[in-house]
């Protein structure tokens, strides 16, 4: 597709056709046909609610919403039109001058942004009025922080689009659950065994898909993913079913046990008062370390042959065969390595939860991983775990907002209004404005990281229409 | 005997709703290149306009069923139509000429956004209706007693099927859309330097696409009586199989690639295990990718440097 049409297609298309016509009519004949549309859409959508009632359904008639959906539509895009889609436009110049001159600042200091965000993540649950709350959203992030640089070695580094991610998650936390449970291995032991479980599953799923080209491979990880959890679902004997795995073990700090009562425990060892605090905090710490030391390996990766070998695939498939390295093996490799710390975040959310279940595993998960990766920049470390803190600490402060509740309750008289549902419609709708308005990422560092010669001539994907991959 | 000939019975029809769904597939594959992931979300929508559609005329009080089908099928089939429309425009146009994987990534976001726009709007809760269209033809009963049966929402989904096929096969081959569909289809640059207005051909490609997945919605919704907001990941993936069985690209290929899954979920569902057969499905995705990649009847694509 060579058609280079831009975003704004219409309103330059608009520009440069009739600049003798009266924009403002253009504007307003566009903007009421934007709305027009908008209502069709809302019409029996949104317009009418299909209600359960004792006879069969019934329906609820909400006509006020297609003329909603008109008014915000049609406004917006007029506001946009007259403020947005013009050349020279203030604000779009605004917006793009300082998301510049951030990135520019970031882009300088992320090194030292990086450090601050560990060093504030090694002392968070000492800072005073931290709570179990919040230490449980840090837990959660950190989890998505782990997977998402996981991803990352797949997606970012091999450009090898894994939907199915989700699988091998699932294949590490059902194998502690089911080590620990059945012949009563303890999680230490069980965290680099389940590691290398997924590695192999890695390796198993990757094996067959080696020939398929980028969206092929994406499909075909999706149905993997998809058909592990409609085994985990239906092998009743071993998973357990719907009713999934629970009373799974708790890790232990050199074989103390975060309990209140019993033998070995670790308020009893070091002498201090009881308080459930204690095993979260553990908790965040092993996922804290996890997490650095995915960092860490997946960081030094990059820099090894095979880290090279990636990239290099990533940019050009055929180039990178002609050059005489073996692409079945560099895309294994990053299959397994990938595979590998999901499984360790698996590992980790079983011992967290104590109990898991198919539900946990579906693709929306794989979907929120993905977005993580692709939004934070497909590549970028920093940009990865920025991305996790936003999206899933957003989501959780969405969850959780009451003054919003309140206001919509008092100004708009909607009751029962509930933000934390609108969470996955923001999530869908952020993926795609993110993705038209930035495609390389928020944080994009897609660019090799090795060039030949001393300069960095102008070679990177952004000037490279299509890679395979 | 007889109870084979009823799972071919019943194969079929569920192969020609999944072969309805997968022409959008293919059509969107073959000329953009993308695979439209928020496909079965559209079948979806079409499917709970049906729904909806049908029980505003009941409760207006039309009574003759064929009327109010024919009226839902048209009204379904619009607005499902402005859907696919403005997922193109929103989601897929503007990141024509961007990297390949990008507008794949904005399809799942945008199949997350239809699905829970209609959790929202719709409510969780599966949505049933009584059976619509009853009676049926019993073809033959066997010695211990089964009775193979023929019904007739079953002749009116195949025939559906038939029909928009035929009615399909010509708008391509004869009317100057489906020529620039296919002109499009060959070489986009070039069909733009001789004339065809390139953008208006891929939007009325998903325009028509949509319209095939509403009538498919309508049918599911006949046939089943039940349906959530999530029916359309599912049958999308289904979908996509059979597109991809067919050999991507090939209208011919989806139609037939439908049926073949249809019918192997079905006898999958009767000889073996139901709960497997997703798997089942999910695997032919999977094995047909693997060492057919251009399908029953499709082109095998040429890797250009």
């Amino acid at each position: 597709m060579s058609e280079a049409s831009a975003g704004t297609a219409t309103a330059s298309a608009a520009h440069t056709h009739a600049p003798r016509r009266n924009p403002l009519k253009d504007a307003l004949v566009e903007s009421f046909m934007a709305g027009l549309l908008a209502a069709v859409l809302a019409s029996f959508i949104l317009g009418v609610r299909t209600v359960d009632a004792p006879g069969g359904l019934v329906l609820e008639y909400r006509w006020h919403w297609v003329l909603n959906a008109f008014l915000i539509v049609g406004v917006g895009r007029f506001l946009l039109r007259l403020f947005w889609w013009k050349e020279g436009a203030a604000l779009p110049r605004a917006l793009s001058a300082a998301s510049g001159r951030i990135s520019g600042v970031v882009g300088q200091r992320l090194l030292w942004l990086g450090v601050g965000l560990v060093i504030l993540a090694f002392v968070l649950p000492f800072i005073p009025g931290i709570q179990r709350y919040h230490m449980d959203i840090a837990i959660l992030v950190l989890t998505y922080v782990l997977l998402g640089w996981g991803l990352n070695v797949v997606v970012g580094y091999a450009g090898l689009l894994d939907l199915g991610y989700v699988a091998f998650y699932a294949v590490g936390a059902y194998s502690y659950a089911l080590l620990a449970k059945t012949f009563g291995l303890g999680f230490w032991t069980v965290l680099p065994l389940a590691g290398f479980l997924a590695a192999i599953w890695g390796m198993i799923l990757g094996f067959p898909v080696l020939r398929l080209r980028g969206d092929y491979l994406a499909i075909v990880t999706l149905a993997f993913g998809e058909i592990i959890r409609v085994v985990l679902l239906n092998w009743q004997e071993v998973t357990g079913g719907p009713d999934g795995i629970s009373g799974i073990p708790r890790p232990t700090f050199f074989g103390l046990e975060f309990k209140r009562f019993g033998e070995n425990t670790f308020h009893g060892f070091f002498g201090i008062e009881f308080s459930p605090m204690h095993r979260i905090i553990f908790l965040y710490y092993i996922i804290l370390v996890l997490a650095m030391i995915t960092y860490f390996v997946t960081n030094r990766l990059r820099r090894l042959p095979v880290g090279r070998a990636w990239e290099a695939m990533r940019e050009d498939e055929i180039a990178c065969r002609t050059l005489g390295i073996n692409t079945t093996n560099t895309k294994l490799t990053a299959f397994a390595i990938g595979a590998f710390f999901g499984g360790l975040g698996g590992s980790f959310f079983a011992t967290r939860q104590g109990f898991i279940s198919p539900e946990s595993f579906t693709f929306i998960e794989s979907a929120i991983i993905l977005a993580i990766v692709v939004l934070g920049g497909l590549g970028s470390q920093i940009g990865v775990a920025l991305a996790a803190v936003v999206m899933i600490g957003g989501f959780e402060a969405l969850r959780n907002m009451e003054w919003l509740q309140e206001f919509v309750a008092t100004n708009f008289g909607v009751e029962h209004f509930d933000p934390g549902e609108y969470r996955m419609l923001l999530f869908g709708l952020l993926m795609v404005v993110i993705m038209v308005w930035k495609p390389r990422g928020l944080v994009g560092s897609r660019t090799p990281t090795i060039f030949l010669g001393k300069e960095k001539k102008a070679i990177s994907r952004e000037y490279v229409g299509e890679g395979s991959g | 005997m007889e109870y084979f000939l009823q799972q071919l019975i019943n194969g079929l029809t569920l192969g020609s709703i999944y072969g309805l769904i997968a022409i959008g597939y293919t059509m969107v594959y073959g000329i953009i290149g993308m695979i439209n992931f928020a496909h079965g979300d559209i079948f979806m929508i079409g499917a709970f306009v049906s729904l909806i559609v049908f029980l505003i005329l009941i409760g207006l009080g039309v009574t003759w069923i064929p009327l109010v089908l024919l009226l839902v099928l048209i009204v379904a089939m619009v607005i499902t139509a402005a859907y696919g429309w403005t997922v193109e425009r929103l989601a897929y146009r503007p990141l024509r000429g961007s990297f390949r994987l990008a507008p794949l990534i904005t399809a799942i976001g945008m199949s997350i956004f239809l699905q829970n726009y209609v959790q929202l709007a719709q409510g969780a809760r599966t949505k049933a209706i009584p059976p619509v269209i009853t009676d049926g033809y019993t073809l033959m009963t066997s010695p211990d007693g089964f009775v193979v049966q023929l019904s007739n929402i079953q002749i009116i989904i195949m025939l559906v099927t038939i029909v928009l096929m035929a009615i399909f096969a010509w708008v391509i081959a004869k009317t100057p859309l489906g020529r620039a569909q296919r002109a499009t289809e060959q070489d986009a640059t070039m069909a733009a330097l001789l004339g065809i207005n390139v953008d208006r051909t891929i939007s009325l490609t998903f325009v028509i696409g949509a319209a095939l997945a509403a009538v498919a919605g309508l049918m599911f919704v006949l046939y089943y009586g039940v349906i959530d907001f999530y029916i359309g990941f599912i049958a999308g993936i289904k979908a996509f199989t059979a597109a991809v069985l067919g050999g991507i690209g090939s209208l011919p290929g989806a139609m037939l690639g439908g049926l073949i899954i249809g019918l192997i979920e079905t006898m999958w569902s009767a000889y073996f295990t139901i709960e497997y057969k997703d798997v089942a499905a999910f695997s032919i995705l999977a094995i047909t990718l693997i060492f057919l990649p251009s399908g029953l009847l499709g082109k095998p694509e040429v890797e250009k440097v």
